[in-house]
C-alpha cells in the first residue's frame, strides 16, 4: 500500500468477545483518510461488529469485551480518559434503518450541535442546519418544510437527513452500517453519490451486503470471514483480481 | 474452484468456454487445411476453408452476444470477469485468424496455375504457427500458463523465420522473373501465417490475464515470465 496516504484509523490486534465467544480474532487494518472503505463478507463474519468497535458501540453490550488498539489519528479511542459521547461526534454512525428523531427536520440537525454547545440558536444555527442539509444533498427537497417532522420524509430522504445529522457535528469519520438496504435503487444511487462527495471532507467506512455497492461506492474493500480479515486492498483490485481464493469465491458467488 | 451458487451462471460460463474452444478448433482446422491446399495445390480444400469461415464468423457473433448479456445480467467479478473480458478479446483474434486462413485459401485459388516453387521454409513456418495456435488454445482450455508462455516465446522464432523466408523469396524472384507469381503467393501466405502467430500470442497473453490477473502485453517474454513467477511487479 502506498505510504504517502494518511491513516485516519489504525487498528491493531483487535479482538472481541461476546461472553466466551471470540467474534473477532485480532484484526489489523488501516483506514485511509478521505477514502471510502467498504467491509464485505457473509452474515456473521464480524464486519458489523468490527464497524461498531470503531466508535465503541459495543461498549454497552453485556458480556462484550474488546482487546487491541483502535487509534484515531494516533489517539487510542479505548483509552480510559476518552469521553464516549465526545468520541461519537468525531466518529459518527448512520444505521441500516433511517432513524430520524421524532422532531422537526430542523431539530434533527440542530439537536446535537446544541447539546454539545457548538452553536447557539439563532442565525448561526440556521446556517449550520442549512450547511449540513446541503452537504447531505437534501436541502433543496426540505428547505420549504424545515418545521415538518423528519419522519414524514421518504425513506431515502430520511437516510440523507440522518447523514446530515451526523455531519452537523463535524465528524472526522462517518460509519455506515448497511445504509441503503431499506432504500430503492434511486435513493441508493443518491446515497452513493453523496458518499463520493463527502469523502472530500470525511473518511467513510461502510458495511454492505451488496457487493455491487461496495464495488461502485468504495475505494478500498476489506473482506471478512468468520471473524478474520481475509483480504484488504483497492476495490478495483479486489473485484478484478483478488489475491485470496476465499475472497474470489465470495465475490464471484461461489460461497457456501 | 467450487461451483457457482447460481447454477445457471455456472452453466453459462462453461458454455462460453466450450464455444471459444469450438471456435478455436475451427480456426486451427482452417489454418491446417489452408496450408494443405497450398502444399498439395488442392483447390477443393481451399474452397472448403472459404466456405467454413462462415461457421467461425457465426460463432464470433454468438459468443459476443453471450458475453454482452453476461456482463449486463450477471455483473461478474474477479475470475469470472477476467474470463469474460479475455473471451471478448480472444474471439476477435480467432475471427481474424480465420480470415487470414481464408486469405491463404483465396490466394491458392487465384494462383492455381502458378503454385509455390519453394515450399520447405514456408512449411516449417506453418508448422510453427500451427503449434502456436494449438498452444494458445490449450492454454485457454486448461488455464495452462506454461503453454501460454511457450506460445509467446515461439513467436520470436516465427518472426525470424518469416524474415528469412521473405529474403529467400526475394532472391528467387530476382534471380528468375518467372518465379515472381509464385514468389508473390509465397509472400502473401508467409505474411498471413506470421499474423496468425501474432493473434495466437494475443490469445496467450489474454489467457495469462485471465488466470493470473496480470497484463503481460507489450513486455518481453523474460519480463512476462518474471511477472508470473512473482519476482517482478507489473509496474
Amino acid at each position: 500500500m502506498a505510504t504517502d496516504m494518511k491513516n485516519k484509523l489504525t487498528i491493531r490486534g483487535l479482538k472481541l468477545w461476546y461472553g466466551d465467544f471470540e467474534a473477532l480474532h485480532g484484526i489489523d487494518l488501516d483506514i485511509l483518510a478521505g477514502k471510502v472503505t467498504a467491509f464485505i463478507g457473509p452474515s456473521g463474519c464480524g464486519k458489523s461488529t468490527f464497524l461498531r468497535c470503531l466508535n465503541r458501540m459495543n461498549d454497552r453490550i453485556a458480556g462484550c469485551r474488546v482487546e487491541g488498539d483502535v487509534l484515531l489519528e494516533g489517539n487510542d479511542i479505548y483509552a480510559p480518559d476518552v469521553d464516549v459521547v465526545q468520541l461519537r461526534t468525531h466518529i459518527g454512525m448512520v444505521f441500516q434503518k433511517p432513524n430520524p428523531f421524532p422532531k422537526s427536520i430542523y431539530e434533527n440537525i440542530a439537536y446535537a450541535p446544541r447539546i454539545h454547545g457548538m452553536v447557539q440558536d439563532g442565525p448561526d444555527m440556521d446556517e449550520l442546519v442549512e450547511t449540513a442539509l446541503r452537504k447531505a444533498s437534501i436541502w433543496d427537497e426540505v428547505k420549504d418544510k424545515l418545521q415538518q417532522p423528519g419522519t414524514a420524509l421518504s425513506g431515502g430522504q430520511q437516510q440523507r437527513l440522518c447523514i446530515a445529522r451526523t455531519i452537523a457535528v463535524q465528524p472526522d469519520v462517518i460509519l455506515m452500517d448497511e445504509p441503503c438496504s431499506a432504500l430503492d435503487p434511486i435513493a441508493t444511487a443518491k446515497i452513493e453519490e453523496l458518499m463520493d462527495e463527502l469523502k472530500q471532507e470525511y473518511t467513510i467506512v461502510i458495511v454492505t451486503h451488496n457487493m455491487q455497492q461496495a464495488a461502485r461506492a468504495s475505494d478500498y474493500t476489506a473482506y471478512f470471514y468468520l471473524g478474520d480479515l481475509i483480504e484488504y486492498g483497492e476495490t478495483s483490485q479486489i473485484f478484478t483480481a483478488p489475491s485470496n481464493q476465499r475472497t474470489e469465491d465470495y465475490i464471484t458467488g461461489r460461497f457456501g | 474452484m467450487p461451483e457457482h451458487t447460481l447454477k445457471r451462471f455456472e452453466d453459462e460460463l462453461t458454455s462460453l468456454k466450450e464455444k471459444i474452444l469450438a471456435m478455436g478448433g475451427l480456426v486451427e482446422k482452417a489454418v491446417r487445411r489452408s496450408m494443405k491446399s497450398v502444399l498439395q495445390v488442392d483447390t477443393s480444400k481451399a474452397q472448403k476453408v472459404i466456405d467454413r469461415d462462415r461457421a467461425i464468423n457465426a460463432l464470433e457473433v454468438e459468443i459476443d452476444e453471450m458475453t454482452r448479456s453476461m456482463l449486463a445480467l450477471r455483473q461478474p467479478a474477479a475470475g469470472d470477469l477476467r474470463l469474460i473480458i479475455a473471451t471478448i478479446k480472444i474471439v476477435t483474434d480467432l475471427e481474424r485468424s480465420g480470415d487470414l486462413a481464408e486469405g491463404i485459401a483465396e490466394a491458392v485459388l487465384q494462383s492455381e496455375e502458378n503454385p509455390l516453387t519453394h515450399t520447405s521454409t514456408i512449411e516449417t513456418l506453418a508448422d510453427l504457427v500451427i503449434r502456436q495456435v494449438k498452444d494458445a488454445l490449450d492454454a485457454f482450455a486448461r488455464s495452462d500458463l506454461d503453454a501460454a508462455l511457450k506460445c509467446i516465446e515461439r513467436d520470436k522464432k516465427v518472426n525470424k523465420l518469416y524474415k528469412a523466408m521473405q529474403r529467400e523469396n526475394l532472391t528467387y524472384m530476382l534471380e528468375d522473373p518467372r518465379q515472381i507469381t509464385a514468389g508473390l503467393l509465397a509472400s502473401t501466405i508467409g505474411k498471413n501465417l506470421e499474423r496468425i502467430g501474432d493473434h495466437a500470442v494475443n490469445i496467450a497473453e489474454m489467457v495469462i490475464y485471465m488466470v493470473k490477473g496480470h497484463d503481460v502485453r507489450h513486455v518481453d517474454h523474460k519480463t512476462a515470465a518474471a511477472i508470473l513467477s512473482g519476482e517482478l511487479d507489473e509496474d
